[in-house]
């Protein structure tokens, strides 16, 4: 057999025996230290709830309902995001729309949130343009009841303020445009600070 | 490569006339091995100089109900000298399910022959224990057989489960100060990584006997592959090893395309490339990271952690989750890269190897952490292999075995790299595979952005395969038919096996596919790295105190996600 039947284990050099790289280590962290020392705000430490990391555009969090001009669901009751769920967390009831070019709407369509993978698979699949996904990502339930969330409350605010937007189809010229916005600032926790100290009121908690 | 193995002719005279037949047409050879032989087979392929096969990657079960032999068992070997592989399949009937233990040939068959026993209800002669591995001792039936329902549920007691008592070696006792001890390690344990249990018989600080548990994290991986179609797995092989879950959407994916009989575009196999040697690093920062942990070297663990932090925001620019991307599509990837995604790469590449330099200068010549782990679980190459480690473990052994050289896919062959390689076997060792590694891996990706980012889709052009864009969609009658078909029929890939591998953060990560001609997988079977590298646990711990099981764990970076599926 070709293969090595013992081990040869790590030799101590002289310097490893008297424990003299120790002091390099201690050098390593004491400049650590005293860099974090004269540095008016830790580098890397985001102080989440006050800040918060700038997610991409992408960025797959809680779903949103779009809505026609009109203020009605776009959605047309179709199945294909429950069909195309890999979890199966999306209950949907057809009813008949009073429209005769709709044809259909959801009298029911909800979201169990605790069985949700975020994985983005219903807004592939949507043909209506009907189900995107918000940047937030903080969902808190006190019971598993809350944790299924209906077609009123996946509709409601978020479609008013464009920057909490997430994973949507792509739209290439909306990509290209934000990463123009982001030039220079790949540090996202870089920006969050300079945001934060640019307005010390903590910036409102996105919706939900 | 060519199928170069055949069935030795003439046969040797104790295998008789059709008892191993090749079957023709498949992706590796293959043989078909009747059970009386096999454990004769197998020392022969074993131990024959023109066979040499001493790697047995994986063993799994196939249950095929209208067969009057229903169920397969499908034996994976690899011979490292010789760089081929060869599939064993060995049919045996619903009343007799029995074959003999491979355990004697390869160690490696342990937990694998268990699993079989847990999921198909195959039963190996010889086994010494023989019991459930993954799921609850209580649990009635087998759960990968194709007429257990998915949806049945067991209520689960305490009464009546196994209590392990791990037996030290007899007459050793005798004139011993201390008393001994059995005590639980796990399954909560900060220092299990995981949920695993290890239940240990202590001589004063010393481990003498033990005995693993595991299966406290199974999700019915496998079964659920069948019961949904091909695109949807994604999302489930993001939690395999959820420390680089982009490596195994990749394996996944090259696995079901090779099937199909397509190729990613190149603008994808590019990204899929830099973005698995970025998971890569990830996983080794985790490893070493919380190694050290362990160890009691807690400072590294944020300096390994901050360049996880940095690479986590470039997957989530690119796929939108940080930890469980799901952005490998079958045929390509889920969305195009966004337009900053070489300046953001570039920036990784000038963050990442201060914090490395840092730790190996806190770490590596630390005679403090020298002692914790210098011959510490140590294991040589020939054991290693023997049973079935693959992996920056198995180089820290010696053998220099990785399926990114061996059988270099995407875009490996054509950067220049090195597979490292230390001979100590120990967490040492494995320890510094990690860090040579995480720096060949920042080299590989320096190479690829250095050539310039491809230009072209990120997906196939193929309507029968990925979703036409929003835009068609929304606008065009046939792509719209060919949206719903696919997602209401899903992808239909052709009546065929299929095992292929890819070089996983832990070692070789394979995916042996059964297609039925169906729009959702026949059978799905992960090779998951680290199941064999568990295996061993009990084997590396005993001899050691209980701080160097905890040390060992990290150093293997066992991951449960993975480990149990």
């Amino acid at each position: 057999m070709s293969h090595p039947n013992e081990v040869r284990p790590y030799r101590y050099s002289l310097s490893e025996k008297l424990y003299l790289p120790l002091f390099q280590g201690m050098w390593i962290t004491l400049r650590h230290f005293v860099k974090n020392l004269v540095r008016r705000k830790p580098e890397y430490t985001i102080e989440y709830p006050e800040e918060r990391r700038q997610y991409s555009h992408r960025f797959r969090g809680h779903h949103i309902l779009t809505t026609r001009p009109d203020g009605s669901l776009r959605c047309v009751a179709c199945f294909l995001c429950a069909t195309n769920c890999p979890a199966e967390c999306i209950h949907i009831e057809a009813g008949e729309h009073p429209d005769v070019n709709i044809e259909k709407y959801p009298v029911v369509y909800d979201i169990d949130m605790l069985r949700c993978v975020f994985c983005g698979y219903c807004v592939d699949a949507c043909p209506e343009d009907a189900i995107i996904m918000s940047n937030n990502y903080d969902m808190a339930f006190f019971n598993r009841a809350q944790s299924i969330v209906s077609k009123e409350d996946l509709q409601k605010p978020y479609t008013v303020d464009p920057s909490v937007l997430g994973y949507r189809p792509s739209y290439p010229e909306e990509d290209a445009m934000r990463a123009r916005l982001r030039e220079g600032v790949v540090d996202l926790v870089e920006e969050a600070r300079r945001r934060h100290e640019a307005s010390p009121e903590p910036p409102k908690a996105a919706a939900g | 490569m060519a199928p170069t193995v055949t069935v030795p002719t003439p046969l040797p005279e104790k295998f008789p006339e059709g008892t191993v037949v090749e079957q023709e047409g498949m992706d590796q050879p293959t043989w078909v091995v009747q059970r009386e032989v096999l454990k004769d087979l197998a020392l022969e392929l074993r131990d024959g100089p023109e066979t040499q096969f001493d790697l047995m990657l994986d063993l799994c079960g196939t249950d095929y109900p209208e067969r009057d032999q229903r169920f397969e068992a499908v034996y994976h070997l690899y011979s490292l000298p010789r760089g081929e592989r060869l599939r064993l399949k060995v049919p045996v009937t619903e009343d007799v399910p029995t074959l003999p233990s491979l355990i004697d040939v390869w160690k490696a068959c342990d937990w694998f022959e268990r699993e079989a026993w847990d999921m198909f209800g195959l039963r190996f002669d010889g086994h010494p224990n023989l019991r459930r591995i993954l799921t609850h001792e209580a649990f009635q039936g087998h759960p990968l057989r194709k007429d257990y329902d998915p949806a049945r549920r067991w209520i689960l007691t305490e009464d009546k489960i196994y209590r392990p008592h791990p037996q030290p070696p007899e007459g050793e006792d005798d004139d011993d100060i201390f008393e001994r001890m059995t005590i639980n390690i796990g399954p909560s344990h900060p220092a299990m990584h995981g949920t695993f249990r290890v239940v240990a018989t202590l001589d004063g600080e010393t481990i003498v006997a033990s005995e693993v548990e595991i299966g406290y994290l199974h999700r019915c991986f496998e079964k659920m592959a069948e019961t949904h179609t091909w695109q949807q797995v994604i999302p489930y092989t993001d939690r395999l090893n959820y420390c680089s879950s982009f490596i195994n959407n990749v394996a996944y994916c090259k696995t079901v395309e090779t099937m199909l009989g397509i190729e990613a575009p190149p603008r994808a196999v590019w990204a899929r490339t830099i973005l698995s040697e970025f998971s890569r690093i990830m996983d080794h920062c985790v490893a070493n990271g919380s190694t050290l942990v362990d160890a009691g070297a807690l400072t590294n663990f944020w300096y390994m952690f901050q360049p996880r932090e940095e690479i986590y925001g470039l997957l989530e620019a690119c796929s939108g989750a940080r930890l469980t991307v799901s952005y490998g599509r079958i045929g390509g990837l889920s969305a195009d890269l966004p337009p900053d995604f070489e300046a953001r790469c570039r920036r990784l590449l000038e963050i990442i190897p201060p914090f490395i330099d840092d730790v190996d200068g806190l770490i590596a010549k630390n005679r403090i952490w020298l002692d914790r782990s210098v011959g510490v679980a140590a294991i040589s190459g020939e054991e290693a292999v023997n049973w079935g480690w693959t992996g920056p473990c198995l180089r820290a052994s010696g053998v220099g075995y990785d399926v990114r050289k061996a059988h270099p896919y995407d875009l490996y062959d054509t950067v220049d790299w090195e597979v490292p390689i230390f001979h100590g076997g120990d967490v040492h060792d494995r320890y510094r595979v990690r860090m040579a590694e995480i720096r060949q891996s920042l080299s590989i990706i320096r190479q690829l952005l250095d050539r310039g980012m491809p230009e072209g889709p990120v997906i196939v052009d193929d309507p029968h395969i990925a979703l036409p864009s929003k835009e068609a969609c929304y606008n065009q009658m046939e792509s719209m038919i060919y949206h719903f078909k696919l997602i209401m029929d899903g992808i239909q890939v052709p009546p065929g096996e299929r095992y292929s591998m890819v070089e996983g953060a832990n070692g070789e990560l394979g995916f042996y596919i059964v297609s039925d001609g169906g729009g959702k997988p026949y059978r799905v079977k992960v090779r998951p790295p680290c199941f064999p590298m568990m295996s061993t646990f009990s084997r590396l711990i005993e001899g050691g105190t209980v701080s160097d099981a905890v040390v060992s764990l990290g150093g293997l970076n066992v991951i449960a996600g993975e480990l149990e599926r």
